[in-house]
């Protein structure tokens, strides 16, 4: 049994089904703190219904990158980030904000932006940023948020190789614990030590990142 | 810098709408004149409870469905031929805005004039505007529908093969929806002619209000909501044949006016041409200074404080619909009412969108005494409902990131702005329909247009209530117009606005 205290995420035996097809089986996953682990296999594998399953079992310590941005379009960077941390404001504060932004919250919400490089678009409108401007949005989103373990559904796919090195070496450097689904297996040797590869809907793989090569893991990118 | 609503075109055109209700606020008269208003409410809400149905009147309830029945069935037949031109032909899509602009209790008291208090009144008060309205968004509806078959069709297929292979299939579903949302106002509208004088539903809640018999009140509004709440089951694609045939058969015999062709010629070549202008000779300048003087103080004593007060009276009921809206469709919503509460809501409001405006401001002035008071409740009630009804629907259909907040944070940074932009789009939409039955509040003694109208006619002026029937409907074209243009630069004229649309679609 793994030490409870070190354990960031336990999934024992999990499944999961949408409208009668399974879509994960014998799932099998400890995740320890400050571990940075890959999902990674062919789309379609299941790893979005995995990191689902995941944020699902620890609300309370995930800071979640959705797939799609999920941001409100209709509001500016600083509302969409700030997002981030709206339940632990109060609720009156939130309003307050939401007319008449405070100054602290304005620099906290600034200094993350400046990190995924977007500190210029702080009152920019959501809807108008371009996809990978969105998708920093996202991520600045979940660093505010601050939890200790970071989940993120491709949270880098809309950005180029050295971006997306840059932001999740952001991540990495403010939460202790990751979890990212990815799919440019060059980016994820780099910057997790830990890879599991899904296939339909099972682990197939589970090694550490130095353990592993491109070549090996070629043969789960290849057309089935 | 800082924003206060999401974007700022939103944020400036709510600010303007809101800024211009207040202002208006501080003109209107909202004066309570009743002493115990109370008491009357208790007293209604107690017929509600404990309704008296036997002593409805049972033909009140045929004449209501059989008046809806012919009145949109012409209405919407007719729209649909006037649809197919409708895109090319200017002069189409003017006769129709023309139609549609003029509301159905104006036609029914022009059309009294000449028809009598007879079923061709009532029918034909239906069946013209509704004709303008159907043929608009029937053609909307055909424009919008999907053309991949039409094109891939072998050149030098027939229109009507074209249009019934290629064009109907993919709009028919909607066409039904559509006719079945307006056989349900058809069923209000057809009431609500009754309280000028036609023998539906409406006549006898208007003498059961007045005379204070709450009991039959109540259980002529709970069969009314019934009919509305049954439509489903009773209008089908079997049963509609049926209805269509029976109603004329059910219609009820005319009373008084038996020589039509003399009265029509009468009120066309005499009763509605302007008095200057009768028998004078239209070549002398002097006939023309005399219509002048004879135009001038209608406009000036009548359609210009008409206007003012029934802009006013749409202004501050649109800002109040919108606040309404805004509180009632979390009930609708189910993050925010859950699965117990969100039926309940719905029923709430599908009971107060089924309610007549008209009535409720009838109520209203009943409860309240002759001020803008009720008038603005009445619309603020109906129109909140039919918004918060159609926002809770978007809500659900929002799709929330998993680690969403909840609550009020959900509403605020969440819900809201996410459905700014859907939100404005109903309320312009609902802005010239608010403005429109603003205008026929004046009837129950609120100092709009219809007030002027409904004087004009009880002292047979009928060249004077036309004209300012022919104001109120440019008044109402000029804010349909400007609602357009505001959606068109708010770039959100081409989300839903119809009440029958498709389910909404997450955005």
């Amino acid at each position: 049994m793994p030490d409870g205290s070190r354990t960031a995420i336990l999934l024992a035996n999990a499944s999961a089904a949408y409208g009668g097809r399974t879509v994960l089986s014998g799932i099998d996953l400890t995740v320890r703190r400050g571990e940075r682990v890959a999902l990674m296999g062919r789309s379609g594998a299941g790893k979005s219904t995995l990191i689902g399953l995941i944020q699902a079992q620890a609300p309370d310590t995930v800071a979640l990158v959705p797939q799609a941005a999920a941001l409100v379009r209709t509001l500016s960077v600083f509302h969409n980030v700030y997002m981030g941390r709206l339940d632990r404001r109060s609720t009156l504060h939130n309003l307050r904000n939401l007319v008449r932004p405070a100054k602290a919250d304005i620099t906290a919400v600034e200094r993350i932006l400046d990190r995924v490089g977007l500190a210029d678009k702080l009152w920019a409108k959501a809807g108008e940023l371009s996809g990978g401007q969105q998708q920093r949005v996202s991520v600045a989103r979940a660093l505010y948020n601050g939890r200790p373990i970071l989940v993120g559904d491709e949270p880098v796919s809309a950005l180029d190789r050295q971006q997306g090195a840059r932001v999740l070496a952001e991540m990495a450097a403010s939460h202790e614990t990751l979890i990212l689904a990815l799919h440019d297996v060059a980016l994820a040797l780099a910057q997790t030590d830990r890879i599991v590869v899904l296939e339909a809907g099972r682990i197939v793989l589970d090694a550490p990142a130095q353990a592993l090569d491109p070549e090996r893991l070629r043969p789960f990118y290849e057309a089935a | 810098m800082r924003l206060a609503v999401p974007r700022p075109g939103y944020a400036a055109v709510s600010r303007w709408f809101l800024a211009a209700a207040l202002a208006g606020l501080l003109v209107a008269d909202l004066h309570v004149t009743t002493l115990h208003p109370f008491a009357d409410l208790a007293r209604l809400l107690d017929g509600l409870v404990r309704p008296d149905f036997p002593s409805v009147e049972g033909w009140s309830v045929v004449y209501t469905v059989a008046f809806a029945v012919l009145g949109v069935g012409l209405g919407a037949g007719s729209g649909l031929l006037l649809a197919i031109p409708f895109a090319r032909s200017r002069t189409v899509r003017l006769a129709c805005a023309g139609l549609r602009a003029v509301h159905e209790l104006f036609w029914a008291l022009l059309l009294m004039q000449v028809f009598g208090l007879s079923a061709t009144t009532g029918v034909l008060a239906i069946a013209l505007p509704y004709a303008g309205i159907c043929a608009k968004v029937y053609a909307e509806i055909i424009e919008e529908a999907d053309l991949a078959a039409l094109r891939v069709l072998p050149a030098g297929t027939g229109t009507v093969s074209a249009f019934l292979y290629a064009r109907l299939p993919e709009v028919a579903g909607r066409l039904r929806d559509y006719t079945l949302y307006r056989l349900e106002c058809g069923l209000r509208s057809s009431l609500v002619l009754g309280f000028i004088g036609l023998p539906t539903m409406g006549f006898y809640l208007e003498s059961a209000f007045r005379q204070g018999r709450y009991a039959e009140a109540g259980a002529l509004l709970l069969v009314f909501y019934g009919l509305i709440g049954t439509r489903r089951l009773w209008i089908r694609g079997w049963t509609v044949p049926l209805l269509l045939a029976a109603a004329p058969l059910a219609l009820p015999p005319a009373i008084g006016n038996a020589a039509i062709g003399a009265s029509l010629a009468r009120f066309l070549g005499h009763d509605i041409v302007p008095t200057p202008l009768r028998g004078a000779a239209l070549a002398e300048p002097e006939t023309w200074a005399r219509l002048w003087s004879w135009l001038r103080p209608i406009l000036a004593d009548q359609i210009l404080p008409g206007t003012i007060q029934t802009l006013i009276l749409a202004q501050i009921a649109l800002a109040a619909t919108a606040l309404g809206a805004l509180v009632l469709f979390p009930l609708t919503a189910r993050r925010f009412a859950g699965p117990l509460g969100r039926p309940l809501g719905r029923v709430l409001l599908v009971v107060v969108r089924s309610t007549p405006e008209y009535m409720l401001a009838y109520c209203g002035l009943q409860l309240l005494g002759p001020s803008m008071l009720p008038a603005i409740l009445a619309l603020a009630l109906h129109n909140a409902g039919i918004v918060a009804y159609l926002m809770g629907r978007h809500a659900d259909a929002l799709p929330y990131r998993a680690d969403a907040p909840t609550g009020l944070n959900l509403y605020a940074y969440e819900t809201v702005p996410r459905l700014y932009g859907q939100f404005l789009a109903y309320l312009l939409y609902r802005w010239e329909l608010i403005l429109r039955e603003s205008a026929i509040f004046g009837i129950l003694g609120v100092t709009t247009l219809g007030f002027y109208v409904d004087a004009a006619i009880s002292e047979l002026r009928l060249d004077v209530a036309v004209v300012l029937i022919a104001a109120t409907a440019l008044v109402t074209v000029a804010v349909d117009a400007l609602s357009r243009g505001l959606r068109r630069s708010l770039r959100i004229d081409t989300l839903p606005t119809r009440l029958s649309g498709p389910q909404p679609v997450a955005g």
